[in-house]
């Protein structure tokens, strides 16, 4: 089982998620999120006094997958955030040792 | 040309407070025809009706129109706190001013600088008395006079939390209003609307309050930043407003309440009512545009927060003209307000180093003074003003000047007192981990927002 990380842009989130659902994943976790890679931030103003904002708004998605559905996830991901402009985000992916599914008892592939 | 000549004469909202009372009070050598025409007065019914909407109208730019302005300012941490400081004071406000604040004011006799304490606890003032408008033989209800005016001492003294927001104590704002309205505030109201007021009969130009309220309040929260001194962080730390969509809300109510304290500083609903809320629109709207544009000029995007600042710098200068401009004067001193307001808060602040919070000496007090002053050329028939044809601006901009110099070295002097007073009482600001965590769970140990 692989867990896969994406930082994306947020405006894209509809977009990975039906890509994502696409290639057979069957649930994740997505949450709001701030960071700064290359992508600096940008400034504001509030009469005059002006701010420097070093983190941009970004969307993190996070769900654990087969280690067979993984890299077509990866790609699904990939191709349905991709906007070639600086900041369209980052993918990674973690070896997950187990998995359960609270309910019913059931573990690792069967669990997700 | 009698309109012209009143507007000079009565100085804008003059305070003529002509009860019965006062004149059976009179001294029996008071001319007889003023006797027989203050007894001959009535009470106009259409007057009235428009004076209780325009009271209850500045109401609604105090709670929730300022507190809104200014708690969308704030940080997220401190919102509750602006909101109850804003609250607080302005009802303590109304109270004192029926106990002796009207008295102070407006009482029947007195000097050049103070009325008298014949009226404490409204004595002598019941539903029959009433209050002399600009016409001979009209008449409001002395009630509703008392109330308009009330709302403005009230605003006045809500308007300075905004340059100690965020640091100052509630027990200490509510402290410094009670000495500021008694030794600042009804002072300077008797002297620039009571009949023998000293500013009054220099024949200023002061149609809502521009040195009242705006130079007043102004000059006040200056003195009181400077007092209090900057809160932490600043101007390190980030202290971007929490919410503009509050401070536009605020914005709109204080807009649509102002139409109340200018067109119901004519006291009746006449022309010059109606010319005053058309003035209060357009000064208004170029704040607005020209804010904006002095944002763009200076190589900035244009703000909301931009065309906030402006809408109430154009509010504020348009204060002491609404009656006393034409349209397209209101329109010039508008933009002329924004444009100075905007250089002062954004460019000679910073070089000050001052922490007024919501800048409430950089938009009232700046934009009271260009108000005020410009007040003298609004007049001039030339820029469709009501002055007369010999009018003379420049004669009346010295006077103008005079006004507006005895406001800013008087509010100076007695907040100075008030603050310092306020601050040994009550120990003037928060600690510092109540500044860092918030005045909301510090002083009032709620949030204003659970979500």
């Amino acid at each position: 089982m692989k867990l896969i990380v994406a930082i994306i842009k947020p405006f894209k989130l509809d977009e990975v998620v039906d890509a994502l659902t696409g290639v057979g994943v069957t649930g994740l976790t997505v949450s709001e999120a701030k960071g700064f890679g290359r992508q600096k931030g940008h400034t504001e103003v509030y009469r005059g006094a002006e701010y420097d904002t070093s983190f941009v708004p970004k969307v993190r998605i996070e769900t654990v997958v087969a280690d067979d559905v993984a890299p077509k996830a990866v790609e699904a991901i990939a191709a349905a955030a991709k906007t070639d402009a600086i900041g369209d985000g980052k993918i990674f992916s973690i070896d997950v040792s187990s998995a359960l599914r609270i309910r019913t008892g059931e573990t690792d592939d069967t669990a997700l | 040309m009698t309109f012209s000549l009143r507007n000079i004469a009565t100085a804008g909202l003059a305070a003529i407070v002509a009860t019965p009372a006062f004149a059976m009070e009179a001294p029996a050598n008071t001319a007889p025809a003023v006797a027989a025409a203050e007894a001959a007065a009535t009470i106009a019914k259409g007057d009235t009706a428009w004076m209780i909407v325009a009271t209850v109208l500045v109401m609604a730019m105090i709670v929730p129109g300022v507190a809104l302005f200014y708690g969308g300012l704030a940080r997220t941490k401190n919102m509750a706190s602006v909101l109850t400081q804003v609250l607080c004071v302005a009802s303590l406000a109304m109270i004192i001013w029926v106990i002796y604040g009207y008295s102070m004011a407006f009482g029947d006799t007195g000097n050049a600088y103070i009325a008298d304490f014949g009226k404490v606890f409204l004595k002598g003032v019941t539903a029959d008395s009433g209050a002399a408008t600009f016409s001979d033989g009209v008449e409001i209800p002395e009630y509703i006079f008392i109330a308009f005016q009330m709302t403005f001492a009230a605003i006045t003294a809500a308007l300075i939390v905004g340059g100690t927001m965020e640091r100052a104590k509630l027990s200490t704002m509510m402290v410094f209003t009670a000495i500021w309205l008694t030794i600042v505030y009804f002072p300077i109201a008797h002297m620039v609307w009571a009949t023998g007021g000293l500013i009054f009969e220099w024949g200023a130009l002061d149609f809502a309050g521009g040195t009242v309220v705006h130079i007043n309040a102004g000059v006040s929260a200056l003195v009181g930043c400077l007092i209090l001194g900057k809160r932490v962080g600043y101007p390190k730390e980030a202290m971007p407003p929490h919410s503009l969509t509050m401070t536009l809300i605020g914005t709109g109510l204080l807009w649509v309440g102002w139409f109340g304290f200018n067109g119901g500083s004519e006291l009746e609903a006449d022309g010059v009512a109606t010319l005053a809320v058309l003035n209060t629109f357009v000064a208004t709207a170029a704040g607005v545009l020209f804010w904006m544009l002095g944002e763009t000029i200076s190589g900035h995007k244009g703000s909301l927060l931009g065309g906030c600042s402006g809408a109430i710098a154009g509010l504020v200068a348009v204060t002491p003209a609404a009656g006393n401009s034409g349209p397209f004067g209101a329109i010039l001193i508008g933009a002329v307000a924004a444009l100075v307001c905007f250089w002062f808060v954004t460019m000679m602040k910073p070089r000050l180093g001052l922490d007024d919070t919501a800048d409430v000496f950089g938009i009232h007090g700046i934009g009271g003074i260009v108000g005020s002053l410009g007040t003298a050329f609004t007049m001039l028939p030339g820029l469709g003003g009501p002055g007369a044809e010999d009018y003379n601006a420049m004669a009346q901009l010295v006077i103008q000047a005079k006004a507006v110099g005895v406001a800013i070295v008087w509010a100076a002097i007695g907040a100075a007192i008030a603050w310092f007073i306020a601050k040994l009482i009550t120990g003037g600001r928060v600690s510092e981990e109540v500044e860092r965590d918030g005045l909301d769970l510090g002083e009032h140990g709620e949030r204003a927002y659970n979500y």
